[in-house]
Formats: C-alpha cells, structure tokens, sequence
C-alpha cells in the first residue's frame, strides 16, 4: 500500500501532512516547533523515517532537529538530553546547531568578505540554514545551505557541520543579498554521480561541484540580468531555483529572478524557455517524477508584485522542457488570489500518476494528484508556507 | 556553589524542555557568564541560543534583566547583583519586543 507524506515548513512551526496513495484524504499533524520559522525539511531518500529541519528565529538563531521515526519524535541530533556534551578534556562531543565559516578557500586565499546591497563590502556571518538535502545514498551524510551563503555537510547525521570553503573561492567578494538575503537556497544532487553537486545562491548564481564540493565553478553563461552593471556578469544572477529529472543530469530548468532557463550541459550553457509564460517572474520550478520534459512553474507579477497576475493563481506546465506553456487552474482560485509560492514551495512524489504540490504564502498547500490537471488544498489556514517536500512512501 | 534563579523565554523553555524558571548552581562570583554557561552546561541545546556561537556575545534580540534593572549591555563577567546571587530575585532572559 502506497502512501504520501507531506513536510510543510512554516513562518510558525512545521507540520506534517499524510495521505495514501490516492492523496484524497489528508491528516495533519502538528505544528511542530511551533512559533519558529522552519525553512525547510527534508526526508533522506535511503531511510524515509530519516527526516532532517531547518529550525530559526531571529532572537534565537538555528536549531537542526532530526527526526528517526518519520517525523512523530525529534531530537537535536548534537546535544542528546542527559548526556555530557563535552569530551574529558573539555572539548564538545557535537554541536549540531554550530555553523563555522572557514577562513581560507580551498586556493588558499583568505575568505573575508562579500558585497552589500550599496555595494560596499561585509564579513560572512551566519544567519540561518535555508535548505537541508540528505544525501542518495548515506543516510547519515546531509548538505546544507546556509546564510550568509555557504554550503556545509554532516557525515554522522547531523551532529556536526564542516563548511566546504571552495564554493566562496568562486568570486565569493561579488556576491550580493537578494531581497530575502544571501542565501544558498538550492542544492541538487546527480544520483550517476555522488561527486557532482549544483547549487544556487541569490544574488550570486549557480554553481557546480565535480569533486564533492572542495572546488566550485559558476555556471552562468546565458543568463542576462538588467538589474546589474554588466548583463551577462560571470556571477551575480539572482537564481531562485534549479530542478532536474534524476535521469538527466545534464539537463537543468532554472527559475530566475526574471526568465525561465534551460541547460543540456550541465549548466555550461543557458537558453530561455520562458515562451508564452503571463511572466516569467517566480520562483519555484520542477520536474514530473516520469517525464522528464515536464515542468512547471507558478508565474509571479513581477519583482515588485509578489502575487499571481491577475488574481488568478495558475500552475504552468510544459511537456515540451519549456517554450510552450499551459495554464493549470482547476481547483484554484481563478479570482483575488495575492498570494506568492516561495522558491523551497513546490515537490513531486513519485507515484505513477505523478502527484504535484506547492504551498503558498497565504497557508495553502495544494496537491494535483493528476500532474497538475486537478488541484485541491490539503491544508488552507497554516501560517505562511516557506517550504514543501514530499515523500512517497511504497 | 549557589542557586540561582533564572527565567527562560518561552520559546527557550520548549526548547530545553524546562520549565519557566529553573534553578541553576553557579560558583560565586555570580557573572551573568557564568550563570548562562551553567544553563548552556545543563541544557546543551540553548548552545547559540542565547550567546552567539562565535562571538559568544549576547544575541541582538535577547535581553537580560535582574532586580529591575536592565543587564544587557553589562559586561558578561560583571557581577549580578547580590539579590540575584542569594537567590531572592531571579535573573530574567528575555526575547526583546520587536514586531508584532
């Protein structure tokens, strides 16, 4: 029997939404954490009782919460309760909230700064994980993508974080806040090869690993971006999200700040299928479980309206890797919508009839359990809903 | 050793899984250093929650009051004041009001 679960993150605490495998009737468990933002949570493919979360708050900073039993417990897997947490000698045993920059890049070179908004340089600071990915094949190996935007790993399950410095070797001083912050929102992995990471940062770029993360090569050309003094800048490009079909690594679709992109190798070259989109402003993008040419995204007015055009809220899908696109609205609604789908906000479980979700700021979660042809809430009055994962469950 | 009294924010308090005041052994001099480094000693996950990890500076948000005065821009090793210290007054962490 066939089962879904769905992981909301919040601006108010995680919940945690189930379903068989018909995905018609849904419970709703939590909020868990309730009262802190949960950017992200996210199962490990390996063992899906396995669940990593992305805890913050402004007054109190990050916590990293794991979770063994399909998200009914939780843990802060660094500081177990009633245990010492510091050797004999006075050193901690694990600090799984403790993010630490390195102070030199892989070159060698110091790491001491990037660009502020009036473009005056700032030191990296730790602010909080946006985005959690476990990895394929080790469930206990996770990534994790941090602001100040930095990518760190945990080999024993998130006890304790390493930073992989040889991402801000790649121009790191030119990089730039988005609205939301310098964030590394982005993480995908390729299941043919566990040494090829890609990332993306806002205001920075994409980027791609072929050695696990030690060193980092922008992959940029063929973005254009009117909002910076050079156009087609090797860095810089506001990107909000990548997505891959696992059986195309070479194959990228790229939502931007403004366009919709799409590589066929990997990244070393771009080209806009944005095609007839209403507009190509918005920030989540994915890819059908089945058809590797199927993607969809949720068009956003524009940078300064963060809302659906028109009041309606549509879904876009193409079947043909973009340039043609489809409107998606039964079961959505079609008139004073003003809500937005933030960029961790839209996943595929990977049933036969591929089911799609997204969560809106307006505490929406809608699944289309067709591919997006028919859509109902499964949830309606959370808080405001940074992130969206799911799980399939065989 | 002394007791003393401390008051966690409420998120604090779910997150160490405690209750809204706690009592916590501090060697004298009692610091408000030494009185977060034995609450961070007995629940380890308030680690960066009230101190940064790396400056181990008082978080922004986070306010520190005792016997109606405010402590929070005091030195960490400053002494508290003696009713805290004897136990009659508590020390109070507070999350700062900002927004609504």
């Amino acid at each position: 029997m066939s089962a879904v679960r769905v992981l909301v993150g919040t601006r108010k605490g995680a919940f945690i939404i189930t379903s068989d495998g018909k995905r018609q009737k849904w419970e709703v468990s939590g909020p868990h954490f309730g009262g802190w933002e949960i950017y992200h949570m996210k199962g490990s493919p390996v063992d899906p009782n396995r669940i990593y979360a992305s805890q913050s708050s402004s007054w109190f900073g990050q916590i990293i919460q794991r979770s063994d039993d399909g998200g009914k417990t939780w843990s802060q897997p660094g500081t177990p309760a009633g245990e010492v947490t510091t050797t004999p000698d006075g050193i901690p045993k694990a600090e799984s909230n403790k993010f630490v920059y390195e102070t030199t890049g892989a070159s060698g070179q110091p790491l001491m700064t990037h660009q502020m908004h009036d473009g005056t340089q700032q030191p990296w600071a730790f602010k909080r994980i946006w985005h959690l990915e476990p990895s394929l094949t080790d469930v206990d190996l996770v990534y994790a993508g941090a602001e100040d935007a930095a990518f760190f790993y945990s080999t024993d399950g998130a006890k304790n974080w390493k930073e992989k410095p040889g991402l801000r070797d790649a121009d790191g001083p030119k990089w730039m806040p988005g609205a939301g912050g310098l964030g590394l929102h982005t993480i995908v992995l390729d299941k043919n090869n566990p040494k090829r990471i890609f990332i993306a940062i806002s205001a920075a770029g994409a980027f791609r690993t072929e050695d696990g993360g030690d060193t980092w090569k922008p992959i940029n050309r063929g973005l254009k971006s009117n909002y910076m003094p050079d156009e087609t800048a090797e860095v810089g490009h506001c990107v909000h999200r990548i997505a891959m079909h696992p059986s195309r690594p070479n194959t990228l679709f790229m939502q931007k700040h403004w366009d919709v992109m799409r590589t066929d190798d990997a990244g070393d070259n771009w080209r806009e299928v944005s095609g007839n989109l209403p507009s190509d402003f918005g920030f989540p993008i994915d890819v059908h479980a089945h058809e590797p040419e199927t993607i969809y995204v949720v068009p956003i007015t524009s940078d300064s309206l963060h809302y659906p055009p028109e009041g309606k809220l549509r879904v876009y899908r193409s079947k043909t890797g973009g340039g043609e696109w489809e409107a998606l609205t039964s079961g959505l609604p079609q008139k004073d919508c003003y809500v937005n789908v933030l960029r961790d906000a839209m996943a595929v479980d990977t049933l036969d009839d591929c089911g799609i979700y997204f969560g809106t700021t307006g505490g929406q979660v809608y699944c289309s359990p067709d591919g997006g042809n028919n859509w109902h809430a499964i949830a309606r009055d959370l808080p405001a809903v940074c992130s969206v994962e799911v799980q399939t469950l065989r | 050793m002394q007791i003393v009294r401390v008051i966690l924010p409420f998120h604090l308090q779910t997150l160490a899984g405690c209750q809204r005041e706690v009592g916590i052994s501090v060697e004298a001099p009692i610091t408000a250093g030494r009185v977060i480094d034995a609450i961070e000693h007995r629940y380890p996950t308030l680690r960066g929650a009230i101190r940064d990890f790396h400056s181990q500076k008082r978080r922004p948000l986070v306010r520190f009051f005792a016997d109606g005065e405010d402590l929070s821009h005091q030195p960490l090793d400053a002494p508290l004041p003696e009713a805290v210290a004897a136990g009659r007054e508590p020390f109070l962490v507070v999350g700062a009001i900002a927004g609504g």
